[in-house]
C-alpha cells in the first residue's frame, strides 16, 4: 500500500541517529495524541528506543478528556427519550451514573455512528429527536460544522464537547517546572490548523514541537528532529509531517469551524478548566444546541477531580503511586482522568503492572 | 397438509408445541433438508428420545456444546446454520478429536419466515455433509414473538480422541503455527454493525476444520490446539498463555492477513488480532515437527496460508509478546470486550 | 486523536466521492476540503470526510526526507569525530 511507511532497515537507521542524538539524560517527549499513542504502542517503539527517552500521552484523546458532565448531559437526553448518536470511543466512556452503552442495554435508544453524517441521516429517518455527542478536536469539528451549514433536519441537534489542541499543550507548558523537553504535534489535527498556532508556542516556551506523522517511520524521524533541535539548542515549530500537512492547514475546515463554533472556556477531565480551549455554537447555529433547545441541567461545578494528579502525571512530576486516586478510587474501570484511560496510558500501566515494563 | 415454500409462511407457537403442527415441520423441512441423520441405529429420522451412537474406535469421548447467536443470521461466507455446525465440528477438532455426532436444537421466534428456517437448515445440512459428521438428534422450541430475534442454535458434539489435545499442553521451544489469514469472520460481519457504511467483498472464513486438523495431527507432534473465535487470534493466545504459564513470541511479519482485513482495521481502528476467526486454528508443535505439521496443513485447501508464526518460552510466562514488523516488542494484550470502532 | 487514512479515489459525484482502502470502499464527503478531487487522487479521510489531499509523489519525498535526516546526522556526527 502507498504511504505504509514500515521498512526496518530505515527504522534501525532512524533509532541509530536517536541513539546518537540524545543527551546524557532523561529526556521528556509528550505527544497529545491517541492515535500517535496506538501507533507508538502497536509498533513497539518504546523498546527501539534508549531508556533516558521517556515519551508520554498528554490529554489528547476525547475519551480521555471530556468532562463526566458532558456525558452526563447525553445520558440525561437519551433516558428523557432522544436518540443519542456517538462515536464508538464514547460508548464505553463513564458517566457519573453509567456509560452510554450501559444505558443502551437498558433500552435507551444510543446509536453508535463512524460519522456525523450517520447522525443526520438517523434524524432524516425518524420524527423523534437526535442528539449527536459531538466531541473531537480540530480534525472532527469541521465535520460537524459542515453538516449543520448543510442545514440538516429540525430534529437534528448537537451536544458541542469540541474541544482545541495547543490551550492544552499550552497548559501543560504553563506548570512550573514542567520538564518538558519537546512536543511531538498531532498530525491530523495539524492538517486542518497548520503549524503557524506551534509556531507561537516554540517561540514563546522555547520548546521543540514537532508535527508528527502516525506511520512507525514518521514518529520515529520526529523523534529525530526533536532531537537535533535540542543538540543544536534551536527549538521551533517544525513540520515532520509535510505529505498531509500544509504550513497554513486547511483553509475550508478552519472556515467551517470560524464559521459555526466560537471559543469557550471548557473542562478537561482530570486537568480542570483551560481558558479559551473549548468550542461551542456561536450565535447563528444556537439553534442546534442540544443544551439550549432542552434545557439541559447545567454543568456541575465539581467536575474536576481535585485530587487527581494527572497533569502531574503526564509532565512526569510524579508517579501513579503518589496521587491519592490511584488504585482505590481510580481504576481503568472508572477512570478519574485521562492517564488512566487506554492499554499505554501511564497510570493503566501502573495499575496492571506496578511500572512500565522493559521488553 | 403440505407446508410450501412460500414467502409468508413463518414459524407459529403451535410449531413448537410438540402436537401435529410440530412433527410436521420437523419432517417436512427438518427431516427433508438433511442428510447424514445416523451414527447408529438410532437416529434422527427415528424421531425418538434419543440417538445411539455406535463409537467407531477405541479412544477417548469428548463432549462439547455450544449455542450461536448471531447478528446478521445471513452474512457473505456463511450464515447461523453453517456457524453451529462449524463451531462445534471445531471445538471437537482442536480437542484433537474427530467429530462423531452433532445433536441440533433450534430456538425460534414466533413469526420467523420458514423460507429462512429453510436457508439456515440447508446451511446445516452442507456443512454436516462436507465435515462428515452427522445431526442425530436434535429439538425445536417456538418463543413468543418479541421474547428472542429470531433465531438461535445449539449444538452439541460428540468426538473420539486417541490422545486428547488441550490448549495448555505446550513445552518452551514448541512452534507457534496459524492455519491461515487471521480476522476475516469478525471484519466480514463489521459491515453490517450499526453505524458503519463500509462496502467489502470480504467473507467470512468459517469452515470445518476436522479434516484438516486430522492431517495436521497426522503429520508431527501437536502440543496444544484453540481455535480462535470471539476476541480472536489476541484473545486465543493470551488463554493460551495464562493456562500453561509460558509466554508466547510471535512475529508480526509472518501473520497472514487479507490487504481488506488490514483495510477495515485501519478504517475504523480496529486490531485484526481482536475479531474473530471461524475457520482458523492455532496449534503449537514440538520444534522438529512443526515443518512437517506446516506441510501436512498445507496439503489441504483450508491450510494452503499455513505457517509458523513464534515460539513458545519462558520469557515473562503468561504473557504473549509480539515481535513487530520494525523490529519493536509489544505485549499482545487480550481485548477487554467486543472491540469498538473508533476514530481516534 | 483522530483517525484518519489514506484512501483513493473511485468516483466522484459532486461533493462525494468512493475511495478505496485496501480493497475496501468508503464514501467520503468532499466539503471540508478546498481543492477539486478527480479519480485517481488519494485523500486523508477522517470520520467519513476529506482533510486532505495526498499524493503519490509525497510519499517517495517522505522517504526522501526521512534518508536526508539519516544523511545529514550522520555527516555531521562523522565531522564531530574528525
Amino acid at each position: 500500500m502507498k504511504f505504509k511507511f514500515k521498512d526496518r532497515d530505515r527504522a534501525d537507521k532512524l533509532v541509530q541517529l536517536i541513539n546518537r542524538q540524545v543527551p546524557d539524560r532523561r529526556i521528556k517527549i509528550v505527544h497529545v495524541c491517541g492515535t500517535h499513542e496506538v501507533s507508538i504502542t502497536e509498533n513497539g517503539l518504546r523498546s527501539l528506543l534508549p531508556d533516558r527517552i521517556d515519551i508520554r500521552e498528554g490529554p489528547g484523546c476525547p475519551v480521555c478528556v471530556t468532562p463526566t458532565s458532558d456525558l452526563d448531559a447525553a445520558l440525561q437526553l437519551a433516558e428523557r427519550g432522544a436518540i443519542v448518536a456517538a462515536f464508538g470511543d464514547m460508548m464505553n466512556v463513564p458517566g457519573t451514573a453509567k456509560s452510554l452503552s450501559e444505558l443502551k442495554s437498558e433500552g435507551a435508544d444510543v446509536r453508535l455512528v463512524y460519522s456525523v453524517s450517520e447522525a443526520v441521516k438517523i434524524a432524516a429517518g425518524t420524527d423523534k429527536q437526535v442528539v449527536f455527542l459531538s466531541v473531537g478536536f480540530e480534525t472532527t469539528t469541521p465535520m460537524t460544522a459542515a453538516v449543520l451549514e448543510d442545514h440538516p433536519p429540525e430534529n437534528f441537534s448537537i451536544l458541542p464537547s469540541n474541544k482545541l489542541i495547543p490551550p492544552a499543550m499550552e497548559s501543560l507548558l504553563e506548570l512550573p517546572d514542567n520538564d518538558i523537553d519537546g512536543f511531538i504535534a498531532p498530525g491530523h489535527v495539524s492538517t486542518i490548523i497548520g503549524v503557524q498556532p506551534y509556531e507561537k508556542l516554540a517561540d514563546k516556551y522555547d520548546i521543540p514541537i514537532v508535527v508528527g506523522g502516525f506511520e512507525p517511520l514518521d514518529i520515529l524521524y520526529s523523534l529525530g528532529l526533536i532531537l537535533n533541535q535540542l543538540s543544536i539548542s534551536d527549538p521551533k515549530a517544525e513540520n515532520g509531517y509535510t505529505r498531509a500537512v500544509d504550513h497554513e492547514g486547511n483553509s475550508k475546515s478552519k472556515k467551517l469551524i470560524k464559521d459555526v463554533f466560537k471559543e469557550t472556556d471548557t473542562t478537561w477531565r482530570g486537568i480542570g478548566t483551560i481558558p479559551n480551549s473549548g468550542l461551542t455554537l456561536n450565535r447563528d447555529y444556537e439553534k442546534w444546541n442540544a443544551r439550549e433547545r432542552f434545557e439541559v441541567e447545567p454543568r456541575q461545578a465539581e467536575e474536576t477531580s481535585p485530587n487527581c494528579l494527572c497533569p502531574q502525571v503526564i509532565t512526569a512530576r510524579a508517579t501513579p503511586e503518589e496521587c491519592k486516586l490511584f488504585k482505590d478510587k481510580c481504576t481503568p474501570e472508572s477512570p478519574h482522568g485521562p492517564c488512566m484511560v487506554g492499554e499505554e496510558a501511564m497510570c493503566n500501566i501502573w495499575y496492571r503492572y506496578g511500572g512500565r515494563p522493559k521488553l | 397438509m403440505n407446508n410450501s415454500e412460500s414467502e409468508e409462511e413463518t414459524v407459529q407457537l403451535t410449531h413448537g408445541a410438540g402436537g401435529r403442527a410440530m412433527g410436521e415441520l420437523i419432517e417436512n423441512h427438518v427431516l427433508k433438508t438433511f442428510t447424514n441423520k445416523t451414527a447408529g441405529e438410532i437416529g434422527l429420522d427415528q424421531l425418538d428420545d434419543g440417538a445411539t451412537i455406535d463409537l467407531p474406535a477405541e479412544g477417548t469421548l469428548v463432549l462439547t456444546t455450544d449455542s450461536h447467536v448471531v447478528n446478521p443470521l445471513f452474512f457473505p461466507g456463511g450464515d447461523i446454520g453453517k456457524l453451529a455446525v462449524c463451531g462445534t465440528v471445531n471445538d471437537l477438532a482442536v480437542m484433537g478429536a474427530d467429530p462423531v455426532a452433532l445433536t441440533s436444537s433450534l430456538v425460534m421466534e414466533e413469526g420467523f419466515p420458514i423460507s429462512k428456517l429453510n436457508r439456515v437448515l440447508t446451511s446445516m445440512e452442507e456443512s454436516s455433509t462436507e465435515s462428515g459428521v452427522p445431526i442425530v438428534t436434535g429439538d425445536t422450541k417456538v418463543l413468543e414473538k418479541g421474547d428472542m430475534d429470531g433465531i438461535a442454535i445449539n449444538t452439541a458434539g460428540i468426538g473420539l480422541a486417541k490422545e486428547p489435545i488441550n490448549d495448555a499442553g505446550m513445552n518452551p521451544g514448541d512452534k507457534i503455527i496459524l492455519t491461515g489469514k487471521i480476522g476475516d469472520h469478525g471484519m466480514a460481519i463489521m459491515q453490517y454493525r450499526e453505524g458503519l457504511s463500509f462496502r467489502t467483498e470480504l467473507k467470512s472464513d468459517i469452515a470445518p476444520l476436522n479434516e484438516l486438523l486430522k492431517r495436521a495431527r497426522k503429520s508431527g507432534n501437536i502440543t496444544a490446539m484453540k481455535d480462535p473465535t470471539r476476541g480472536g487470534v489476541a484473545a486465543a493466545l493470551n488463554e493460551m498463555a495464562e493456562k500453561s504459564d509460558l509466554g508466547l513470541t510471535i512475529q508480526e511479519e509472518l501473520v497472514p492477513i487479507k490487504e481488506a482485513v488490514s483495510g477495515i482495521a485501519e478504517l475504523i481502528g480496529i486490531s485484526p488480532y481482536e475479531v474473530a476467526n471461524e475457520g482458523k486454528a492455532i496449534i503449537t508443535a514440538a520444534k522438529e515437527s512443526a515443518r512437517e505439521v506446516v506441510e501436512g496443513l498445507k496439503s489441504h485447501p483450508l491450510g494452503r496460508d499455513a505457517r509458523i508464526i513464534g515460539e513458545v518460552n519462558q520469557e515473562w510466562t503468561g504473557k504473549v509478546i509480539m515481535e513487530t514488523e520494525i523490529g519493536g516488542r509489544r505485549f499482545l494484550e487480550a481485548p477487554l470486550g467486543d472491540p469498538v470502532p473508533r476514530i481516534c | 486523536m483522530c483517525l484518519a487514512i489514506p484512501g483513493e479515489v473511485l468516483n466522484v459525484d459532486e461533493d462525494r466521492a468512493t475511495v478505496d482502502v485496501g480493497g475496501v470502499e468508503q464514501e467520503v464527503r468532499l466539503d471540508t476540503l478546498s481543492e477539486d478531487v478527480v479519480e485517481g487522487d488519494y485523500l486523508l479521510v477522517h470520520t467519513g470526510f476529506a482533510i486532505q489531499k495526498l499524493s503519490p509523489e509525497e510519499a517517495q519525498e517522505t522517504l526522501s526526507l526521512f534518508d536526508e535526516l539519516i544523511e545529514t546526522n550522520k555527516q555531521l556526527e562523522e565531522e564531530r569525530e574528525v
